[in-house]
């Protein structure tokens, strides 16, 4: 049986004042926890814009006002259900800023590390086991019924395996290093509140190799698919763009920390080496009436050339080299591909992701055979700042906290730029690629549907806050003609 | 403080004892899960904490902030697994639905589904526990802490109901 659902049930024919056919399905009144799709047509009928609006953290910037500084960490956790770990250490490093500690030591910054890069390769498993091996392994095409993680299992039993073992093991790092699976409280400002065990480092090193054979077994299938579908897979809601994420010192990949680098879409730096407190010398946020998300775009460039994108692909096109050795064979034979400029196709999201994680299994690797990690010197004091401002790379992209505090300690201001909107106007485009390539006519069908969710989930966007109560979730598709008045509308439960 | 312990990857369930797995006692597992820091998104994760307080040997309860796919292995290592959930509509103080393993594919990592976790662990581990959807109703999900008194009251009457139930499988335990 097909997942998608129109509710004709609640259809309600009527005219528009230009006498346009309107069909109006209210199928949600909920106001968050959904994706929403809208194509807007242009007098010719033909596909002017899509947009894609979700919610994003409507609130929490004035939640976390009036807390104590030190509580932070733990409480932007709740931000969101897929990446708590990366809200915990963006805000510890923030918060390292504002207790006056600008270098923590060997074994915070270790055991910091150690975490992030078992939540990412955890999340990023996540991503391409669960969300996108269905369209990648089995394709765009395949019945719905039979494509999902489970007609992925039928057809690539050992798949199944690789997709609950790898999350498996990101989830005991996190343990190992953050006293426990779910809400870690590693974290404090100015370093950290434990080391690694002994036990707990010899359990993990007797598994990483077989993780990051696992990886690069995962990264080998899905090759498969793109040298089988080579046009597809470099057109499919592609566009060039700029990206923008964190590198190292040296311009090797870095996920924890570094400094903002930028590159337009012939790789052409932008800006570089940007610290996080001057973030907002080289960005702007803009709000846009018709979303609650905001609109990041670079300052230089302004509102129309200046948007960007972040996440894997941004990662692997920005970095010079990725330190370690698997990693960086797959990244020069993935930018291969970019014949010498960047790879812009936007299902490399998914390579690229592939990639991201071998690294972060590799480096794990590295951090459980140095002894830093059993070291003592925990945490390092200063003199109290009013003002913090850190950069972390999430799964999905660049993630930055700004807080400022009182005499106090209390938090007086929040602002977080999270990975998702600094993709807003890119999937916003992507979304817009597919609906200009596949909409015909005035019907949602079920092809253009699918194909919008296969590039939003090359995004993998963060939704609604964390919040999943019962019946969330659905992905609203609605058509509009020239002046608004809904043509159709389709939901996806 | 350092973990007590860590498990290492293994490729089956980390099955306990067969003694655990008596007809008489059921091996239960309680999964709630939502966001404690969204008001009555907390519902899940709070039931799961009262029963995990009850202290039963054959029941185990944990909670998280959203349903992941690693969530197979431990519905396959139960008998009986109860999804506790809060609902935004239906019936109060709670409703209560049967669940069959089905597939299904969103377009965010966002959302899976109790479904999903119950078709993984038959595909995988040949698992069929008995699987029930607990949707507690709940009024208010802005970003504060704490249950609404409506909802906390839903919940009491839905652990009430749990422990009416996981209690029919304790045989030592006193009513």
């Amino acid at each position: 049986m097909s997942d998608i659902q129109v509710d004709l049930g609640q259809v309600a024919p009527a005219r528009t004042s230009s006498g346009a056919r309107k069909i109006v399905i209210d199928p949600v009144t909920r106001v968050e926890g959904h994706g929403k799709v809208t194509i807007r047509l242009n007098e010719a009928g033909e596909v002017e814009q899509a947009r894609f609006h979700i919610v994003e953290f409507r609130g929490f910037e004035r939640f976390i006002q009036g807390r104590m500084y030190w509580e932070v960490p733990v409480i932007v956790q709740r931000l969101c259900g897929i990446c708590p770990v990366s809200h915990h250490l963006c805000a510890a490093k923030a918060m390292d800023v504002v207790a006056g500690v600008d270098r923590i030591t060997p074994t915070a910054e270790k055991m910091r590390r150690l975490m992030h890069y078992g939540q990412v390769l955890q999340s990023n498993a996540l991503n391409f086991f669960h969300l996108a091996s269905p369209d990648l392994l089995l394709g765009f095409e395949a019945p719905v019924a039979q494509r999902n993680i489970i007609g992925v299992i039928e057809a690539f039993p050992e798949v199944g395996k690789w997709a609950i073992f790898i999350r498996k093991f990101g989830q005991q790092v996190i343990a190992a290093t953050g006293g426990r699976r779910i809400h870690p409280r590693l974290c404090i400002p100015g370093g950290v509140n434990q080391n690694l065990s002994v036990e707990a480092r010899d359990a993990l090193r007797g598994d990483i190799d077989q993780i990051i054979a696992w990886c690069c077994d995962a990264l080998e299938l899905h090759k498969g698919f793109v040298h089988a579908h080579e046009a597809l897979h470099e057109t499919f809601a592609s566009f060039p763009s700029s990206y923008m994420s964190l590198v190292a010192a040296d311009g090797s990949m870095d996920l924890y920390d570094g400094g903002l680098r930028a590159i337009d879409a012939n790789g052409k730096p932008i800006f570089d080496a940007v610290r996080p407190a001057d973030y907002r010398d080289y960005l702007i946020e803009e709000v846009r009436p018709w979303s609650y998300m905001k609109f990041p775009h670079i300052r230089s460039l302004g509102r129309d050339d200046g948007w960007y994108r972040v996440g894997p692909l941004a990662q692997i096109n920005c970095c010079a080299f990725i330190s370690t050795p698997i990693a960086e064979a797959a990244r020069k034979d993935f930018m291969a591909r970019g014949h010498g400029g960047l790879v812009h196709a936007t299902l490399a999201y998914h390579w690229a992701r592939l990639i991201n994680m071998i690294h972060c299994a590799e480096i794990i690797k590295q951090l459980l055979f140095d002894d830093d990690l059993q070291g003592t010197d925990l945490v390092v004091t200063g003199e109290r700042r009013p003002e913090g401002v850190a950069i972390i790379e999430a799964p999905r992209g660049t993630l930055l906290h700004h807080y400022q505090v009182d005499d106090h300690d209390q938090v007086t201001m929040a602002n977080l730029i999270v990975s998702t909107t600094n993709n807003n106007e890119a999937m916003n485009r992507s979304v817009t690629k597919v609906a200009m390539d596949d909409l015909s006519g005035h019907d949602i069908t079920e092809g253009l549907l699918n194909h919008i969710e296969v590039a939003i989930r090359a995004y993998d966007p963060c939704l609604s806050c964390a919040t999943h109560a019962l019946g969330d979730m659905p992905l609203v598709v609605t058509l509009e003609d020239a002046e608004g008045a809904v043509i159709a509308t389709r939901v996806k439960e | 403080m350092s973990p007590s312990h860590i498990e290492p990857v293994t490729l089956a369930p980390s099955r306990r004892p067969d003694a655990a797995r008596s007809p008489e006692r059921p091996r239960v597992l309680i999964l709630g899960y939502g966001n404690p820091g969204r008001q009555d998104d907390g519902l899940g994760p709070a039931a799961s904490a009262q029963i995990e307080a009850l202290g039963w040997p054959n029941v185990t309860a944990y909670d998280n902030y959203q349903l992941n796919i690693e969530d197979a292995l431990e519905v396959a290592d139960h008998d009986v697994v109860w999804f506790v959930d809060a609902a935004r509509s239906g019936p109060s103080p709670f409703a209560i639905r049967a669940l069959e393993p089905a597939a299904s594919l969103e377009f965010t990592s966002h959302l899976v589904r109790p479904e999903a976790i119950l078709a993984m662990a038959h595909q995988y581990y040949g698992a069929a526990p008995q699987a029930f959807l607990l949707g507690i109703r709940g009024y208010e999900f802005e970003f504060l802490e704490g249950l609404t008194p409506a909802a906390a009251d839903n919940l009491q009457l839905a652990v009430e109901m749990l422990k009416d139930r996981l209690g029919a499988s304790q045989p030592w335990v006193a009513s």
